[in-house]
């Protein structure tokens, strides 16, 4: 049986290991992809982002829990940094996660020198949960400050987490990411100053356009699952807004040909170099680049006529 | 190329530091996770307090290839081979399993005839246990 077929009637191994396709080598899991794509993208992929230390992941852990006992299939991604100079990396979001066995499943994905805050595989592997089943997924970006916000761009419901005093609020809620939430919470709220990070907040996101849905504001304490029935309420309640959204079937056409481009672009990428390299110029072109003698877009367009 | 040598080729080697059992220092744990980080591995870990479950749990989603074992309780002898006996029962017999902590000589020689790979005890260059991982999954 193909992976695909085995994931489609739930192994939990042969998940694990098409994560791992996917991750390694996104041409490898191809026929995968197509093989569970139809049986994807239903249910609510929830995005969960913040500063380093807010409580994404204890967040990530109590939501789980509360959907699970609503009766939701859980999986989550959560996505820490590689190490820019050695490529390892240290996933260490598990150590917040309480045990829930089996009912739960949760893979830690590593950037791999991928920026914006998510791992490159993010869109496959959320593909292959839903293709399992889990109708709800949790996806943690890394630390995060200004200018991770492409989280939105596979999240249904994004969820901004912040903590009171974290310096200068405004700095905080520059542009982006006040813009991509649909969710803020305050965690640690017993914390001084608490009240007046809800205040500003609120004040920002009503300075803004009026939008159809209006982001609530929400005080937690996630490490007493204070709050997190009222976040997973939200959850719910966005998704219901945003299915009866006129825009929604323009969105689904922006996020296929975002697919598409994407995955153009990689086929494209991977023929020309490959081409290039076995006809031994690619090598060539690549310490004229470094010589200076030629400029990158020069020597793209150069290999590419060379297809042709 | 086959699927397998694809991937060989092209992942980082996964580890799963896990600390089962009842002793709360993670200190040696953590040494060892950020060494293996800084040679280039992902290395998820688990915090204190794992059930052998859980532990299995979280290598058969993590996918790893090498899971530690960090126990300084002296139920080395239990947790171990509850552990072994669960990766076992999922069929992950190929997953490389290391052990480190205050583990007695004749207990090592016996974690060894179980299937544990190496028995790391107190003192263990941390150079060497990167080496050692490397060579266990084939890429020394």
């Amino acid at each position: 049986m193909s992976l695909g077929a085995e994931i489609l009637q739930g192994d939990r191994r042969a998940l694990a290991r098409a994560l791992t396709l996917v991750e390694s080598d996104p041409h490898a899991a191809d026929d995968i992809i197509a093989e569970v794509y139809p049986h994807t993208g239903h249910g609510v992929v929830v995005g969960i982002t913040g500063a380093p230390g807010v409580g994404k992941s204890t967040l990530v852990d109590r939501l789980a829990g509360q959907f699970l006992a609503r009766g939701r299939k859980v999986g989550i991604l959560a996505v820490d940094p590689s190490s820019p100079f050695t490529g390892g990396a240290l996933l260490g979001d598990r150590v917040r996660m309480e045990g829930r066995g089996s009912d739960v499943f949760m893979r830690s994905l590593a950037t791999r020198g991928h920026l914006g805050g998510l791992a490159r595989a993010t869109p496959r592997a959320i593909q292959l949960l839903q293709a399992f089943g889990k109708d709800l997924i949790l996806l943690e970006t890394v630390g995060a400050g200004q200018s991770e916000v492409d989280v939105m761009g596979f999240a249904d419901t994004t969820i901004i987490v912040v903590v009171p005093g974290l310096g200068d609020d405004v700095q905080a809620f520059k542009a982006g990411i006040l813009e991509i939430g649909d969710i803020f919470v305050v965690n640690k709220s017993d914390r001084p100053g608490a009240d007046q990070t809800m205040r500003e907040l609120r004040q920002m996101l009503h300075l803004g356009p009026q939008r159809a849905w209006m982001p609530p504001v929400l005080a937690a304490q996630a490490q007493q699952d204070v709050g997190v029935s009222e976040i997973a309420d939200a959850i719910l309640r966005h998704s219901e807004v945003r299915l009866t959204d006129p825009e929604q079937q323009q969105r689904r056409m922006q996020e296929a040909e975002r697919l598409v481009r994407d995955a153009l672009a990689e086929q494209l990428v991977r023929r020309v170099v490959n081409q290039s390299q076995a006809k031994g110029r690619w090598h060539e072109v690549l310490t004229e680049v470094a010589e200076r003698r030629l400029d990158p877009a020069g020597a793209a367009k150069a290999l590419h006529l060379d297809q042709e | 190329m086959t699927e397998a040598e694809e991937r060989e080729g092209t992942r980082p080697i996964r580890v799963l530091i896990g600390k089962p059992g009842l002793d709360g220092h993670d200190r040696g744990a953590k040494v060892v996770a950020r060494a293996l980080r800084d040679a280039g591995m992902e290395v998820i870990y688990t915090g204190l307090h794992q059930t052998p479950e859980e532990i299995v749990e979280a290598a058969l989603q993590e996918d790893v290839d090498v899971v530690g074992l960090s126990i300084l309780s002296g139920a080395h002898l239990t947790l171990v081979p509850a552990v072994l006996d669960l990766l076992h029962a999922q069929n992950m017999d190929d997953v490389v399993m290391v052990v480190g902590g205050i583990i007695p000589e004749e207990d090592a020689e016996e974690l060894r005839k179980l299937g544990v790979k190496a028995v790391f005890g107190p003192g263990t260059e941390t150079d060497d246990i990167v080496r050692f991982t490397r060579a266990s999954v084939g890429r020394a």
